[in-house]
């Protein structure tokens, strides 16, 4: 097809081409600056004729002095932390109780009652098991957890995006990516990234330069994005939070996910670096940042869209990938071979690794499980430690999701599979740094197109995630922790 | 310049003159009827006319198009959020439009993805109108998008938009003189406020119908450097291609190198343009 098209080259088009080759060579100076220069000065003129300012309009000084104090080398950092870390507690703190209601209706009175159905119209076991308590439960647990944290997540997020506070983020980053060898534009595919990396990987497209691209897709991952939330929030909660006193509980929780969201950022920032000095070497690129005025959000239309566009288009797809992920949990703790479940045979394998590395077997194995959607990892460890340890006073039988009826449950069971607040720090790290989901590599490899770039888009998280936890471990070990 | 001005005041042309119209006459305008607007979102498998929506980052075209559609495309105060095409549709007066909104660039002279989709869609896409949305606040840098947008394509409506921001800062717009030196109508308006959009929706009506015929100021003062380079490009190419609604920016693209344009013309895609000079029949596009 393409020789064909390129025989077909008419000979008038080739002597179109071949006239402007000649002339081009012929015209003095750079005719890009020349069109330039010849464009704008057209439209200073028109400006003139068509713009009035009335003495000397400024930006109005409201604008001028927040300006000045959130992107000041003082305050910008700071209170970039405390907005972020605010936006956390609200999220932990207002989650809680929704979240408990919710699954009180789904699996408390769901469950029993379709299991109920099922058996009344004699389904067999088998059948049950995958459809109830597989896909079913699963897809409860996902919804019941993900749900109330993104309503609130997703709109004060977008609050602060419509007010024209990311720009502000952008520009107070600007310096340390410069540094860095990044692209200062990569700011705003960070901030994408925090919500979705799929996402933030197609924002890249705003970068000019193919290497500082490339730079930006790959260390996109680092950036906390929301299917990781949950088990941040949930870990956090559980282990970290019943460290210290109940008033103080909450406030802890939220530090310790802006700690593990501050470390993505920093290491993006490290990553970068090691990157532009190794492989991907090269001059960074300059470019004009606009900071746009602050505009006044409208709180209900931003409520509709966040709901619309984020809440429910993520839950939609945890929920596609929930329900295929439940039948898997289920098939691969109810599938016997040689007198243990698949899952038993997996977990005893990888159990000496996890250890060293301050996890476990479980984890590992739910991690596989769970590279279609990130959502889905907290519930199939949940469900593996019931397994494992052999508790069905506290679950609901091999394989089944379940939702515990408080968090000193979780924490219980999770006790009993031999977590400590090692396991629980190096999970949350192991949840920053391990391969993007499945839908964000292939987003990398329609992008990039090139599977080399994705491999390495896979397995550098990963690499950096044994090496985190393993380093993480060590030290705990050293100091008897 | 002053000849290009006497021309336009004297004729009385038809152009610009129309959407900006004084309020008082609207009052009985069908425009202001809501019925008229029938927002489609996706729901779109056929339709009169493509309406392609270009601007600057952050200047509201995400605005524009989920007011015009009903769409939720989501908005946000900064620049670059949108980096494919987003694709709407609207009835208006009988006409069904479909409205594609571009990515928000600068300028369509560099290389980056985001801007050879804006441009691509523009001159290959062939809307029959694109409408480009500019910061009345920021009018000098949004005019460089704009001259350019008018170097590919004369059938083009300006949305001056984000007024309301341009009086809080003291800034006033002749949007009149503006409408007169660009060849193409302008329409005032402050897209979050809904004000507005019915001209804008009719402006771009009666550009797409060929009610109104634009005549769009080209760049005036070509460098001297380039003058004749220009000129026996342009020729050659009206001699091959007669039907080209833009030959004098193909010749300064192929002269700056431009490697999707020199591919178009290899491979005979240029050879498809053709000027929209007389109005779409319906379907065409369907």
């Amino acid at each position: 097809m393409d020789t064909a098209k390129r025989d077909s080259v008419t000979p008038q088009a080739q002597a179109i081409l071949a006239a402007a080759q000649r002339w081009r060579q012929q015209i003095p100076g750079d005719l890009h600056e020349h069109i330039v220069e010849a464009l704008y000065g057209q439209a200073a003129r028109l400006t003139e004729r068509a713009v009035s300012r009335p003495g000397h309009a400024a930006r109005p000084t409201f604008d001028r002095t927040l300006d000045r104090i959130l992107t000041s080398r003082v305050w910008g950092f700071p209170i970039m932390i405390l907005l972020f870390a605010a936006m956390f507690w609200i999220t932990i703190a207002g989650a809680n109780v929704p979240s408990a209601l919710i699954a009180s209706v789904l699996i408390d009175y769901g469950h029993p009652w379709l299991k109920g159905l099922f058996g009344a119209v004699g389904a067999p076991w088998w059948l049950t098991g995958l459809v109830v308590d597989g896909m079913y439960l699963g897809t409860a647990w996902v919804v019941s957890v993900m749900l109330p944290p993104m309503a609130i997540f997703f709109p004060l997020f977008t609050l602060l995006e419509d007010f024209g506070y990311l720009p502000r983020v952008a520009f107070n980053l600007d310096r340390l990516f410069k540094a860095s060898g990044a692209h200062g534009k990569q700011a705003m595919t960070t901030m994408m990234g925090f919500g979705c990396n799929a996402a933030g990987v197609v924002a890249t497209r705003i970068i000019d330069s193919p290497r500082e691209r490339l730079l930006a897709i790959l260390t996109n991952n680092f950036a906390l994005c929301n299917g990781r939330w949950p088990a941040q929030i949930l870990i956090a909660t559980v282990f970290l939070g019943a460290l210290v006193p109940a008033s103080l509980a909450g406030l802890v929780s939220a530090a310790a996910v802006t700690g593990v969201a501050l470390l993505g950022v920093l290491l993006t920032f490290i990553v970068g670096w090691a990157l532009s000095r190794t492989v991907l070497k090269g001059e960074v690129s300059t470019f004009s940042l606009e900071l746009p005025p602050y505009r006044p959000p409208r709180l209900l239309q931003t409520l509709y869209t966040s709901l619309i566009d984020r809440t429910l288009f993520v839950l939609w797809r945890a929920v596609v990938f929930a329900l295929p992920a439940g039948a898997v949990i289920w098939l691969v703790a109810n599938v016997h071979v040689g007198g243990d479940s698949l899952a038993g045979h997996f977990i005893r394998v990888a159990d000496p690794l996890g250890v060293f590395i301050g996890l476990n077997g479980v984890i590992l194995l739910a991690y596989i499980i769970a590279i279609p959607a990130n959502e889905i990892v907290i519930p199939t460890v949940l469900m593996l430690t019931v397994m494992v340890t052999g508790a069905p006073d506290m679950g609901a039988g091999a394989g089944v999701m379940f939702e515990l009826e408080s968090h000193e449950a979780v924490r219980q069971l999770l006790t009993a599979g031999g977590w400590t607040t090692l396991t629980a720090v190096n999970l949350m790290l192991f949840s920053l740094l391990h391969n993007p989901c499945s839908t964000t590599l292939y987003t990398i490899y329609k992008e990039t197109r090139s599977a080399k770039w994705t491999a390495v888009a896979a397995f550098l998280p990963l690499m950096l995630g044994f090496l985190v936890c393993g380093l993480t471990a060590w030290i705990a070990r050293l100091s008897s922790f | 310049m002053k000849r290009a001005d006497s021309a336009n005041s004297s004729a009385a042309s038809p152009l610009p003159v129309a959407p900006v119209a004084a309020k008082e006459a609207c009052a009985s305008c069908p425009v202001y009827r809501a019925a008229n607007l029938k927002k489609l979102g996706v729901a779109l498998d056929s339709w009169d006319y493509v309406v392609a929506l270009a601007g600057n980052p952050n200047t509201g075209k995400s605005t524009v198009f989920n007011a015009l559609t009903g769409l939720r495309q989501h908005t946000g105060n900064w620049p670059g959020k949108t980096v494919s095409r987003a694709e709407g549709g609207y009835a208006f007066d009988g006409k069904r439009f479909k409205l594609v909104d571009l990515p928000g660039t600068y300028s369509l002279l560099s290389t980056s993805l985001d801007e050879q989709i804006a441009r691509d869609f523009i001159l290959f896409g062939q809307p029959e109108v694109t409408v480009i949305v500019a910061d009345a606040t920021r009018l000098e840098r949004n005019l460089n998008l704009v001259l350019q947008v008018l170097e590919i394509t004369d059938r083009a409506v300006v949305c001056l938009n984000l007024l309301d921001e341009a009086k809080r800062h003291g800034i006033t717009v002749d949007d009149r003189q503006l409408a007169r030196d660009l060849g193409v109508p302008v329409v005032p308006a402050s897209a979050r406020f809904g004000q507005g959009l019915p001209e804008l929706l009719q402006a771009i009506s009666d550009v797409a119908t060929g009610k109104l015929a634009c005549r769009p100021r080209r760049l005036e003062t070509e460098p001297a450097a380039i003058k004749p380079a220009l000129a026996d490009l342009v020729a050659r190419l009206k001699a091959v291609y007669p039907d080209l609604p833009n030959p004098r920016w193909v010749a300064l693209r192929l002269l700056g190198g431009d490697d999707s344009i020199v591919e178009a013309l290899r491979s005979g895609q240029l050879a498809t343009l053709q000027t929209l000079a007389a109005p779409q029949p319906a379907g065409t596009h369907g």
